[in-house]
């Protein structure tokens, strides 16, 4: 199907297109990758009756590591991130993501920062960002706020970002070198969503117990859901077989997936679990360590 | 809206909506019909262009307003006829296709593929023609043509050191 009529705007700056998202109002919407908007055009899911363009935005294309932290803008695609030897030599987590997001072809169009604001219940962005403990910075007329990971994502396609607001920068913090990731996902084939996926980040101490853990998982509620429990338990503890299992029941236990053709509800539940034991698992293994017995 | 699209090298000067899809620009007004529509939901790839000479995109998921001021390349600008394009060539000789729905699509990937990676392993090919589907091989002979194109295409390159 063709999307509805809307007007197309072209905005240079920020500031530009928070202004003319001010002037049109609840219907605009901002254009960046637009491989989930426009399919939700096409299905005529969404309706906006103005886009603002922002591809052509220079300023908002860049990936930047000072002071503990990576700052990428607004127009950086996914593939920037799969290609960037920065991003594969010091960010584990968000590499591993850049590599299984969509299709190929997808990824060299897709924005993260999109991505993270569209918020599909079953992205691998979402994840990765509770995991990360990643921020999102948020323009308006007035000014910008930063605004973390668990305040970002609020409901099914739903943002911290409110109307006449334009997400411009997300910001990761830089991973320690004791700190290994690993993102698990089953996929039907390439480009399908996750039947289920968990995204894992752990910093050890150097006696191997864990400093911080950040575990995320998509697809199996009506938001990605950070394992606030699971992460607790492993904090300050030698990681052994039978936490792992203890983390993973707590990821099951949050769960609460619909079934659909990828899989019935009690296996999504099931299957998260052993998602977040394999990611634990190759967390360590990345940072040559093993599970203790 | 009054825009120009740069495809294959030519200018075409096009009156379309905002919401008209590149797809449709490329086949109704440049007249251009290799770029095809499958799956109308962004999943299968047969649409895949390349802009800027090396960037793969499925012109069914961007509006044609986006793609003014980018050069566009169809399997129309590749080559034809008793000019084929390596690619081309090889897809004709290893028979990478049954129906041929999806080749110009799988070239046109295939082709900003090499551009990323000219010495692709048959791993990086399946990979990165991950994107683009055709129901009726198993990819056998698809992973061939583009091995052949690949070696073709490296020729001179290595003839030279």
């Amino acid at each position: 199907m063709f999307p509805a009529s809307f007007d197309f705007y072209r905005a240079h700056s920020a500031e530009e297109a928070v202004s003319l998202l001010g002037e049109h109002g609840a219907d605009s919407r901002i254009l960046a990758g637009g491989q989930s908007l426009i399919p939700a055009m096409r299905y005529r899911l969404a309706q906006p009756t103005v886009l603002v363009d922002i591809n052509q935005m220079q300023a908002a294309n860049y990936i930047t590591e000072e002071n503990g932290e990576l700052r990428i803008g607004a127009t950086v695609r996914d593939s920037d991130l799969e290609f960037s030897d920065l991003i594969r030599t010091n960010y584990q987590l968000m590499s591993d993501v850049s590599d299984v997001v969509a299709d190929p072809i997808v990824r060299f169009r897709g924005t993260l920062i999109g991505s993270l604001c569209h918020n599909d219940p079953s992205g691998d962005w979402p994840a990765a960002m509770l995991a990360a403990r990643a921020k999102m910075i948020i323009q308006n007329k007035d000014g910008k706020r930063v605004v973390n990971a668990d305040e970002f994502i609020v409901d099914s396609f739903t943002t911290a970002v409110e109307e006449g607001e334009m997400a411009v920068e997300t910001i990761w913090p830089t991973p320690s070198k004791n700190t290994g990731a690993s993102y698990q996902k089953i996929e039907r084939k390439v480009g399908d969503y996750a039947t289920a996926a968990a995204a894992v980040q752990l910093e050890l101490n150097e006696d191997g117990t864990v400093k911080e853990a950040g575990i995320g998982i998509t697809a199996v509620s009506y938001v990605a859901l950070r394992v606030a429990e699971g992460e607790a338990l492993l904090r300050g503890q030698k990681v052994t077989r039978n936490l792992i299992k203890a983390v993973a029941a707590e990821a099951s236990k949050m769960a609460d997936p619909i079934a659909d053709g990828r899989g019935s509800a009690e296996y999504k539940k099931e299957v998260v679990g052993v998602l977040v034991a394999k990611g634990i698992m190759q967390s360590l293994e990345r940072l040559g360590r093993k599970v203790e017995a | 809206m009054e825009i120009t699209l740069n495809v294959n090298g030519q200018e075409h000067k096009v009156d379309v909506e905002p919401r008209t899809l590149l797809v449709y620009a490329l086949r109704e007004n440049c007249g251009l019909k290799g770029a095809h529509v499958g799956c109308d939901s962004s999943s299968c790839g047969v649409c895949t262009v390349v802009l800027d000479g090396k960037i793969p995109v499925k012109s069914c998921t961007m509006f044609a307003v986006q793609a003014e001021g980018h050069e566009i390349t169809t399997i129309e600008g590749l080559g034809g006829g008793a000019n084929l394009h390596p690619l081309q060539k090889a897809f004709h000789e290893q028979h990478g296709l049954q129906c041929g729905y999806c080749t110009p699509a799988m070239i046109m990937s295939s082709y900003a593929l090499l551009q990323h990676n000219p010495d692709p392993s048959e791993d990086d090919i399946r990979r990165g023609l991950s994107g683009n589907l055709c129901r009726c091989t198993g990819y056998m002979n698809i992973v061939k043509a583009v091995q052949q194109a690949a070696a073709d295409m490296r020729q001179p390159a290595e003839a030279a050191d």
